[in-house]
């Protein structure tokens, strides 16, 4: 199963869920980052973590083990 | 009074509507039960009535106390009067994200008013204010807080739902499942009877409670929620909906899509793996050098002025008790929390400029991947970095993290940083005991004096890895770590000016109070009781009869130090000095570490009154060198300095420090835990140090 931490940069993709304990995915899927919500990394931190991701038109950082909880499709 | 709410998510320019609505003139406090600013102002047009400034949430959804705060205000459940009407700071480049916090509020039944900010940044993609509140049914008022244009209007909005008074009904959205249904029905009915008894109330219940640090909740609300077994599927269905919702009925509304070039050229080169790094360092470098060193002459400005005030006072005083506490106790008390200022100004410029901006949260994102190796967020390296220069703005500047945890956790880390105070200390003891070498070139004295600073930073950074492992209350909670980087922006001087105005307030009325009594507390263990100690000599006949100048300031330099030693503050020293002689100090050490308490570089000053030399650091550095035990050794060898350079390094020798820190946490605890652990600390280090180096020979 494809995760956002996979997703090379720019490519445009689609939630499919969102994964780990509640509080930590709550807090996600209240930002906006609900199954169908399309979504990109943006950037990369110049030291590698966290990324910068794209969503609903707004820009957000997230680290890379968190965003490996997100589960993508292309 | 009638008070209103002012709700927003972060960076959606809430404060400058506040500051715009109130005039910006604040009665600030803290929210019952937590230690988060609430700052109160009277609406300008209609001054019966208070704006409430809500510290900024993307949701109503808590886990924490402090994140509780948004819907304890909303619906008064902190005790306040619930707010006639809760005005809603909406982006409009961010229109669905922002509204999702209106429908939480308006299915609580609030009387909502929508402030939509950012129209000018949105351009075409700003939806119609006309049709947005015919969508919400509420009303909606474009307002842009740079120019204050749209201001009136919002007040008139503001005014007229509150004197409207008509009780608002909940709306909600979206219809929940059967099994939903049930959950909501079971805890609704443990609902107490003083909060809305609203479906919207018993989910948010539903979603909070559990694994929670919340305030205030009832047993009976707990059980019922433990009763109905939510589960990670309640969170879908419901946040799903409220989406579902905004997109099908809000989001075509905008027209246009963001344009966010200019921000996205702005971080090709502000990010940049290069680049972006170099200028982070020159940012971070003007920031720190600006507390560090930039702001000296400020600061011997302050201490001249008072020292003028202190002369004034002395010619005019009767020369005795009274006139030594007014100048030494009260005017220097003064002076010493006046001396903050500068450095607290200059910080809270930076951190107002770089928010407003929309650097800080960059700061955050650059330096995430190094602070976490601590289990710190990128959102603690502005607070530890401004630590070098001085630990009472460094802790003051925590504010800026959003966590309770986070904040906790750098502040227990702050004071180990290498402040500026400990500079006169440590060159002290490195010119008066330690030998001139060059190693490669390089000074030995200046490589103590680097060796001292990554000696600091490094027992910094390990000490935040323990404690964020050993402190209960510290422990990591898996959150996610998700910080907007919101589009770049002018900064606004007036919001930022008013922000140094309430921090230095805050810290004046509620640091400065306890930081003037320790020190006129120390100030009388040092003083009293003013008796020079029986079979001394008539020092007031020799200094009246002595042949020269400097005859009588040597007379009167050993009174000095004979009063000092008579007092009770240098008779605790005495006391102590068991506690302390196995790491190479003697009494008089003691006596200066206590009057260190004040602030660390006044370790010298009582040092060298205690040695009888006056205040010259020049004839102290001698006397230390020269200064032997009864076998003719040397007393003060470079061990005994090294030793004492780790004990300043690592104890909290510094009453402000602690004062800012209780202010910061809302009580004695955090404070007394960072004396402790770091007195532990530093005895134990230094314990090391002396009793190690001396088995070597040494």
């Amino acid at each position: 199963m494809l995760t956002l931490a996979e997703v090379e940069r720019h490519a445009q993709v689609a939630i499919v869920a969102v994964d780990g304990e509640r509080g930590f995915r709550r807090r996600l899927l209240e930002l906006g980052l609900c199954p169908g919500t399309q979504v990109a990394i943006t950037n990369i931190a110049p030291l590698g973590d966290p990324l910068e991701i794209e969503v609903r038109g707004g820009r957000l950082s997230i680290r890379k083990d968190e965003a490996a909880q997100i589960r993508v499709r292309r | 009074m009638t008070t209103v709410a002012l709700l927003g998510n972060p960076n959606t320019g809430k404060t400058s509507v506040w500051n715009r609505l109130t005039g910006g003139s604040a009665k600030v406090g803290n929210y019952p039960g937590v230690t988060v600013e609430r700052r109160v102002g009277a609406l300008r047009k209609r001054p019966d009535i208070d704006v409430v400034d809500v510290p900024g949430a993307y949701s109503l959804v808590a886990r924490s106390a402090d994140e509780q705060i948004a819907l304890d205000v909303a619906l008064g459940l902190d005790g306040e009067p619930a707010p006639a009407v809760v005005v809603v700071c909406v982006d409009a480049t961010q229109l669905v994200r922002s509204l999702y916090l209106l429908l939480q509020l308006q299915e609580l039944g609030a009387r909502c008013v929508v402030a939509l900010t950012m129209t000018d940044e949105a351009g075409p993609a700003a939806p119609n204010a006309t049709e947005l509140a015919h969508v919400l049914g509420c009303a909606v008022v474009p307002v842009v807080g740079r120019t204050g244009a749209g201001v009136d209007a919002l007040a008139t909005a503001i005014i007229t739902a509150v004197d409207a008074g008509a009780p608002a009904a909940p709306v909600v959205r979206w219809q929940p499942s059967p099994a939903l249904a049930a959950q909501i029905a079971t805890v609704r009915a443990a609902l107490p009877a003083s909060w809305p008894q609203t479906d919207a109330l018993a989910v948010w219940a539903l979603q909070c409670v559990g694994d929670d640090e919340l305030i205030r909740v009832p047993a009976a609300v707990r059980a019922a929620v433990a009763a109905a077994a939510p589960t990670a599927a309640l969170d879908d269905e419901v946040i799903a909906a409220r989406y579902r919702w905004l997109d099908e009925q809000v989001a075509g509304l905008a027209k246009a899509k963001v344009d966010r070039r200019r921000t996205a050229r702005v971080d090709r080169v502000l990010l940049h793996r290069g680049l972006g790094l170099v200028i982070f360092g020159a940012v971070m470098f003007v920031l720190f050098m600006s507390l560090f060193a930039w702001s000296e002459p400020a600061i011997a400005a302050v201490e001249t002025a008072f020292g003028w005030v202190g002369d004034g006072a002395r010619a005019v005083l009767p020369d005795g008790v009274i006139e030594d506490f007014v100048v030494d106790g009260v005017i220097g008390g003064v002076g010493s929390v006046v001396v903050f200022l500068p450095q607290i100004l200059l910080l809270f410029f930076f951190l107002g400029l770089l928010e407003d901006f929309g650097y800080l949260a960059r700061v955050a994102y650059l330096m995430d991947r190094i602070m976490r190796t601590m289990k710190l967020s990128g959102r603690a390296f502005v607070p530890m970095l401004s630590g070098f220069a001085c630990a009472v703005p460094a802790v003051m500047a925590t504010r800026t993290m959003e966590r309770q945890r986070d904040r906790i956790l750098t502040m227990l880390v702050i004071p180990l940083m290498t402040c500026s105070a400990r500079l006169p200390v440590y060159t002290l003891v490195i010119a008066a005991l330690f030998p001139s070498h060059t190693v490669g070139g390089l000074s030995t004295k200046s490589l103590l004096m680097v060796g001292m600073y990554g000696f600091s930073l490094v027992t910094s950074l390990a000490a935040a890895w323990v404690l964020a492992r050993v402190v209960k209350p510290l422990r990591a909670k898996r959150l996610p770590f998700v910080i907007e980087l919101p589009p770049y922006r002018a900064p606004r001087m007036r919001d930022v000016v008013r922000m140094m105005g309430t921090k230095t307030w805050a810290f004046l009325r509620e640091a400065g109070t306890v930081i003037l009594a320790c020190t006129i507390a120390l100030w009388a263990l040092l003083y009293f009781p003013r008796e020079l100690p029986a079979g001394s000599p008539d020092y007031q006949a020799q200094i009246a009869a002595a042949p020269s100048p400097e005859a009588k300031a040597e007379l009167e330099h050993a009174r000095d130090g004979a009063l000092l030693e008579n007092s009770y503050g240098a008779r605790l020293g005495h006391a102590i000095e068991p506690a302390i002689e196995p790491l190479g100090f003697d009494w008089k050490i003691g006596v200066g570490i206590i009057g260190a308490f004040a602030a660390r570089e006044v370790f010298v000053s009582t040092l060298g009154v205690i040695h009888g030399v006056g205040d010259d650091e020049g004839s102290l550095r001698k006397h230390l060198a020269s200064e032997r035990k009864a076998d003719g050794t040397p007393r003060y060898t470079p061990l005994v300095g090294l030793s004492l350079m780790v004990f300043f390094a690592l104890a909290c020798q510094c009453m402000s420090t602690l004062a800012v820190i209780k202010r910061e946490t809302g009580g004695y605890r955090w404070p007394a835990f960072v004396f402790g652990y770091m007195t532990v600390l530093a005895w134990v280090s230094s314990f090391l140090v002396f009793q190690i180096g001396s088995l070597l020979g040494y």
